[in-house]
């Protein structure tokens, strides 16, 4: 019950996110079905796409009365598209390292659907959240997970997953919006919308 | 042939030849390889914080480099390892994100690489090798039956230790 809640705020945001994807390339973008997990950290990065898969990973840090880290986890040749379809110039390189206006631009990307993202999130749950500045990283994706992992390790075993892909023209895998509520946040966010824990 | 154990975030494994242990993706976190050249059992952890604070003992031992390091060392030493004259090699302990903030929790990958040496001296365990921090993700595999420490990342090549 809970983590059907928890899989209809993830719909709520991505939904909003993926309209938001959509009138920046100026295509058609669906959001798979979302996923909530409790897990244990080892089993994160798999769950990623694998803790070797070469990726672009944005974060973002939430702040406010339900605190959360917001990722959005891109293979690094679909963000490698994305910028050719943001820019209207194929970047440096297909496989990264990215040129600076290249990474400003993935972070811009980041900052409007994760804006996009906790935007919906907010009208339904009528709590404010605010996203931190981009941080952004390509690499293979374990080592993006392990900073941010370990925030959560300091207060718990497990962490909550909240995932939802981004699918461009019915087949593309553009990638994946990840939001993963700190421990304490949870009942706020079911306070919010009337669950009784 | 022998088997390739991975080691996931927060754990310990044990292993001895022709068995080699492996974790993938290191960022900020450290693995610890611990072997006694003697019987060639060998541990690796996978730490993701410094200390564990905690007055109590730790749920996870394998999650913070104190109780890692100690949790380690007892298993192998129940295995029937010499655990007074174990060697040590690390990796791992990067900055990933090079366009952040000014955050703390972007200096954590420095913290654990400095606890862990601080813990390593503690345990009087010989830190033999190390490749630590920068800005890059690591894969490392280490055979406990040569000692060798095998990094591979994605953009600053493959190198043994």
């Amino acid at each position: 019950m809970q983590l059907d809640v928890l899989r209809e705020i993830a719909n709520i945001g991505a939904g909003n996110a993926a309209t938001a994807l959509a009138t920046m390339l100026k295509s058609r973008i669906e959001i798979s079905v979302p996923h909530a997990l409790i897990m244990p950290f080892a089993d994160v990065p798999g769950f990623m796409g694998g803790a070797e898969a070469h990726s672009v990973g944005i974060y973002f840090h939430v702040s406010g009365p339900a605190q959360a880290s917001i990722l959005l986890v891109m293979p690094v040749e679909k963000a490698a598209q994305l910028l050719e379809m943001l820019l209207g110039t194929s970047p440096a390189s297909m496989s990264g390292p990215f040129s600076n206006l290249e990474y400003s631009a993935l972070m811009e990307l980041g900052n409007i659907l994760s804006s996009s993202y906790l935007n919906a999130l907010s009208s339904f749950t009528r709590i404010s959240f605010k996203p931190s500045p981009p941080a952004l990283a390509v690499d293979m994706v374990g080592s993006i997970l392990n900073t941010i992992l370990s925030q959560y390790g300091e207060v718990s075993e497990m962490v909550l997953v909240m995932e939802t892909g981004f699918k461009k023209d019915k087949v593309d895998v553009v990638g994946n919006i990840f939001l993963l509520p700190e421990p304490d946040s949870l009942n706020t966010l079911f306070n919010a919308l009337g669950v009784v824990v | 042939m022998g088997e390739l154990i991975q080691v996931g975030m927060a754990e310990c494994k044990l292993a001895r030849p022709p068995d080699k242990l492996m974790t993938a993706g290191l960022g900020s976190c450290v693995g610890i390889c611990l072997l006694d050249p003697i019987t060639k059992i060998a541990s690796m952890c996978h730490i993701m914080l410094p200390y564990c604070h905690h007055d109590k003992p730790a749920v996870n031992p394998g999650k913070y480099a104190d109780t890692a390091i100690l949790a380690a060392v007892g298993a192998m030493h129940r295995s029937g390892a010499d655990t007074d004259h174990l060697i040590a090699k690390i990796a791992g302990g990067a900055q990933m994100f090079r366009f952040s903030g000014n955050s703390d929790i972007f200096k954590i990958g420095q913290r654990n690489v400095l606890s862990v040496e601080e813990n390593l001296e503690k345990n009087k365990i010989q830190l033999l090798g190390k490749d630590i921090g920068g800005n890059v993700g690591r894969t490392i595999v280490f055979d406990p039956a040569t000692g060798n420490l095998a990094i591979r990342t994605i953009h600053e090549g493959d190198k043994i230790i």
